[in-house]
């Protein structure tokens, strides 16, 4: 291990030849998180082909997601695209008679410069249903990034003003917290509330961990006035000028500046709660903007730390390596540092460094607090490239897509996939003990296998 | 446009990279957008495969868009055959790709002056053939490509093998249960004392191919891949094919008499009867399965039969012939070769399906209401809704189709194998019933009432409602860890902080 390093980080960029999952799959996970809606993707087989075997989920009796196969006909636009998605749409609010329909757009629709933004507003008032349109290609996005470009678009559809007699009702959150509870004592709770300019927090979180951070904002007196996305479609948060914004995840740059630029919504840039380290960092940040002093903050991060020292234990001083996939690396990376590790290269799909700047200097300062050496990042990595590194710096663990989990284990090199981290719940204090589990999990199953002496299993001349 | 929820075969360039990765040092090159090498998260992760699969994207993206992709296919040929020094190259566009109508042809000509390994354009329309037809010709053109090859090069071989030979041709990485029918394969022949010439593609080197014509004939056991081969061969070295699939006691028989007679006519002297009914009466369990009483109760069951052309036809032959199951429909997806399939099941069943839209054929199960099903993952699915018991016998495979134990589904051991599918499929629904007489089955409701009574504690709204959406498999620990950690607490409530507190705690 080094001395504290004074350096600034060090960016490069690769080749861009890396395995990643199509930005289309955030379908996946956003379906389920919004329950009224419905995602078409507009796209080849090819798409439908990945979605069912990446997400193994179309299998499901009526899912609320299909696609719209594109034929030789529409590519040869002998078809009017109007007539046949306006044909597709109908039959889907016959079947499902969704709150919203998403289209996703693909690689192929904007290859064939199918004007999906025109279509959409004519299609949705003639069948009288809210179209959002999401251009998640796989050309200009990788993986987690699809639900930034679902996220961008829902959020010039959140209301701008409650109808008063809704205003209460439309924060589905306030409701959980309030459910069954009396007129009296939600009053009370209200009083509990310091009072700052309304909050909206951005980025697709299972609900638990939703309640969860709302929660320990709620312990600093703050409020959340909504989330985008809510669970439901018609419970989008109101979004008036001047309401501040805060995003819970590494990879939504665009809705940041769609909030900033056509919401007039104020950015609060912060580190993101991952790890108690971000945690933190993250409620620490929104309390100094509404100007509240934290309370307890320090003491139950130290509490948290307490509670992993078994996993700590396990990876302290060990080296991790982050091929590059979801663009939660640089927050992974930061706290696994933080545990002790050592990370020589972070791979990343794409790095904004105005959106990831309060993650890339808490990075920064991790490393000289932890006195380790700053790792490189990569954008844009190329696998082939990355692999010889690995072989040379023979990490303790490499954080990689699914295509090369096995081919590495087989050459004696524990590793983890990086999809794991993407829907395991990883955000705030009561899930940092997840994360540790996700990554210590290699390294214990190893330990018991290690006295089998079954290190590689690939013969020597195989090629890596 | 299609509104499509499910898809039976996968897009062509599948079947193009299945069959370059299933050679021995080929590498594939796919013109393609980033998020489409999907193909390498398949065989990594369903073959278990030890090696990285030889298939790298050349990524299309904004600026190949707008400019075109210029160098970059070429210097990723080029970069490959440096790196991997590959025997052969293949370059294959997507459905998505190939839309933008590049010079591809132009491409591989100009990498080809470059590269030591040889270089192709696979020639496949990726709009209008799926997976399968695009697997077949694929190996076609490869194994046409190398022959004529030796032939420029005077390389071809001129004679026969002294004894009799055979070329398996068909298995390929990620094909249904592949590798342990081909191994079945290889030991059915071992005992017909053929010798094995080759076996492609799986395994295969590019080198061997021009080898293919010494032997005696090929045998192509799936209908789906190898049959354009097979042809080929027959049409330029007069080599006769058998293209009878030996799956089930009956057509394994009958694919064995055409062996002898194809092989008894160049010149061999064999009689395989004294084999087949050693075999079908003593070495295989299946026929006598057929007949002990085990069996019996299954005579007049309705079951219903659905996947590929291979699968499907060989199943229902079994099904009707063998066990006196009654077949209600018989159904493949392979629209494509849809006349053969009449032709093979029609005399074995009641009625003939040929649809790719997995909703119809749902409905179809349904309105039936068979006592089994022997479909494909998607019908198992299908039939969990119906609780109605299915086997699975074809692709799209699934994790579940590469079992570490020896499952072949063709030869004598296959029999054994069908055998067992078909019984424990039925037996299971029989059980299946039982439970439900006898009320054994979990419900969702079952599991709430008993992890909310005998408590001292209570848990509120919020608590209970949170507690609900932990999955059901670690729900009761779940709930034991939070009141093991109220009570040490003296907490009489359980909400929502102390929910999570205790999470936190768990490992302090
Ligand atoms: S059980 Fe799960 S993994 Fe298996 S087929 Fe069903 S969805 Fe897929
Ligand atoms: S990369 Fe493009 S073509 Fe491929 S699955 Fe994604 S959107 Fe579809």
């Amino acid at each position: 291990m080094s001395v504290a390093q004074t350096e600034a980080l060090n960016f490069e960029c690769e080749t861009g030849n890396y395995h990643t999952f199509c930005p289309i799959s955030c379908v996946a996970w956003l379906y389920q998180k919004i329950e009224d809606s419905f995602f078409l993707v507009i796209g080849t087989k090819t798409c439908g082909y990945f979605l069912q075997n990446a997400m193994g989920v179309m299998i499901f009796a009526e899912p609320r997601y299909a696609m719209a196969e594109l034929e030789e006909g529409d590519i040869s636009a002998q078809l009017n695209d109007y007539d046949e998605l306006k044909r597709l749409c109908e039959q889907i609010k016959r079947d499902r008679n969704p709150s919203v329909i998403v289209w996703i757009g693909t690689c192929t629709t904007e290859i064939i410069k199918m004007d999906l933004e025109g279509l959409a507003p004519k299609l949705e008032s003639e069948i009288g249903i809210p179209i959002v349109v999401a251009r998640a290609n796989g050309l200009d996005y990788a993986f987690t990034q699809g639900e930034d470009t679902v996220l961008a678009a829902m959020a010039v559809r959140c209301p701008d003003k409650a109808p008063e007699a809704e205003k209460n009702d439309r924060n589905a959150i306030q409701k959980l917290l309030h459910f069954g509870k009396k007129k009296e004592e939600v009053a009370q709770e209200e009083s509990e509330y310091v009072d700052h300019p309304p909050l909206v927090l951005f980025g697709s979180l299972p609900d638990p961990v939703v309640t969860q951070l709302t929660l320990e904002l709620k312990k600093q007196g703050i409020k959340v006035s909504g989330w985008l996305p809510a669970k439901r479609y018609t419970e989008l948060p109101v979004l008036e000028e001047g309401y501040y914004v805060a995003g819970v995840n590494p990879f939504l740059s665009r809705t940041a500046t769609t909030l900033m630029r056509r919401r007039k919504c104020k950015l609060i840039g912060a580190p993101f709660p991952i790890g108690p380290d971000g945690s933190r960092a993250w409620i620490e940040k929104i309390c100094s903007v509404f100007g509240v002093t934290p309370q307890g903050l320090e003491e139950r991060e130290a509490q948290i730390w307490a509670s992993l020292e078994d996993y700590l234990q396990l990876i302290r001083g060990k080296s991790v390596f982050f091929m590059g996939d979801n663009l939660l690396e640089i927050s992974l990376a930061r706290f696994l540092i933080r545990c002790g590790m050592t990370v020589p290269e972070i791979g990343i799909p794409y790095m904004d460094k105005r959106y990831q700047a309060a993650e890339l200097a808490l990075l920064e300062k991790t490393c000289q607090e932890m006195g380790v050496s700053l790792p490189k990042i990569v954008e844009k990595p190329d696998n082939y490239n990355q692999i010889q590194r690995i072989k040379d710096l023979q990490p303790d663990l490499v954080i990689t897509g699914m295509a090369h989990a096995n081919p590495l284990e087989a050459r004696g090199i524990n590793t983890k996939w990086s999809v794991e981290f993407t829907f395991a719940q990883i955000h705030g204090f009561t899930n940092a003990r997840d994360i540790l589990e996700l990554v210590t999990r290699p390294l214990r199953r190893n330990n018991n296998l290690k006295d089998l002496g079954w290190e590689k299993l690939v013969k020597e001349e195989a090629k890596v | 446009m299609k509104l499509a929820y499910w898809m039976y075969a996968g897009p062509a360039h599948i079947g193009t990279l299945r069959i370059a990765s299933s050679f021995k040092n080929v590498h594939a090159i796919m013109h393609a957008p980033l998020g489409d090498d999907y193909f390498n998260v398949m065989r990594s992760m369903l073959e278990r495969e030890r090696n990285f699969t030889p298939v790298t994207a050349s990524i299309v993206d904004r600026n190949v868009l707008a400019r075109g992709s210029q160098e970059k296919v070429v210097d990723n040929i080029t970069r490959k055959d440096a790196e991997e020094h590959p025997d052969l190259i293949v370059l294959t566009p997507t459905c998505t790709s190939s839309i933008l109508q590049e010079d591809l042809n132009n491409f591989v000509e100009r990498a080809s002056i470059e590269a030591k390994a040889d270089v192709m354009l696979a020639d496949v329309n990726h709009y209008r053939v799926n997976e399968l037809q695009a697997a077949d010709r694929t190996l076609d053109q490869i194994v046409q490509y190398y022959i004529n090859k030796a032939r420029r090069r005077g390389e071809l071989p001129t004679s026969k093998t002294e004894k009799p030979s055979v070329n398996i041709i068909g298995s390929s990485t990620l094909g249904f249960h592949n590798q342990h029918d081909c191994t079945e394969l290889k030991r059915l022949m071992a005992d017909l004392n053929i010798t094995v010439n080759a076996v492609i593609p799986e395994g295969a080197s590019v080198h061997e191919l021009k080898n293919l014509p010494r032997a005696w004939f090929n045998l192509v056991p799936y209908r789906e891949l190898g049959l354009m081969t097979a042809r080929y061969l027959e049409q330029e070295f007069e080599m006769p094919y058998v293209d009878i699939t030996p799956m089930g006691v009956v057509e394994t028989a009958r694919c064995i008499r055409k062996i002898q007679q194809v092989i008894n006519a160049q010149g061999a002297d064999v009689d395989y009867e004294g084999f087949i009914e050693n075999q079908t009466l003593y070495v295989s369990q299946a026929a006598w399965f057929s007949r002990s009483i085990d069996c019996q109760n299954l005579t007049g069951k309705k079951a219903v039969v659905f996947g590929d052309n291979t699968h499907a036809a060989a199943m229902t032959k079994i099904l009707a012939r063998e066990m006196g199951i009654h077949v209600v429909w018989a159904g493949t997806y392979c629209k494509y070769d849809a006349d053969w399939f009449r032709e093979q099941v029609s005399e074995y069943c009641d009625e003939v399906i040929i649809s790719d839209d997995n909703g119809a054929i749902g409905d179809a199960i349904a309105r039936v209401e068979p006592s089994a099903i022997f479909g494909t993952q998607m019908e198992r699915h299908v039939g969990k809704r119906l609780n109605i018991p299915c086997g699975v016998i074809a692709a799209p495979i699934h994790i579940q189709n590469f079992p570490i134990g020896y499952k072949p589904f063709l030869g004598y051991e296959g029999t054994n194998q069908v055998a067992d599918l078909v019984y424990n499929s039925f037996t299971l629904g029989m059980e299946d019933h039982l439970l439900e007489i006898f009320g054994g089955h979990d419900t969702k409701e079952v599991i709430t009432k008993g992890i909310s009574a005998d408590s001292d504690l209570s848990w509120n709204k919020e608590a209970q409602a949170e507690l609900n959406k932990v999955p059901g498999f670690v729900r009761g620990k779940v709930k034991r860890n939070t009141e093991k950690f109220a009570r040490d607490r003296g907490l009489s409530e359980i909400t929502l902080e102390v929910m999570y507190a205790a999470k936190e705690a768990v490992g302090a």
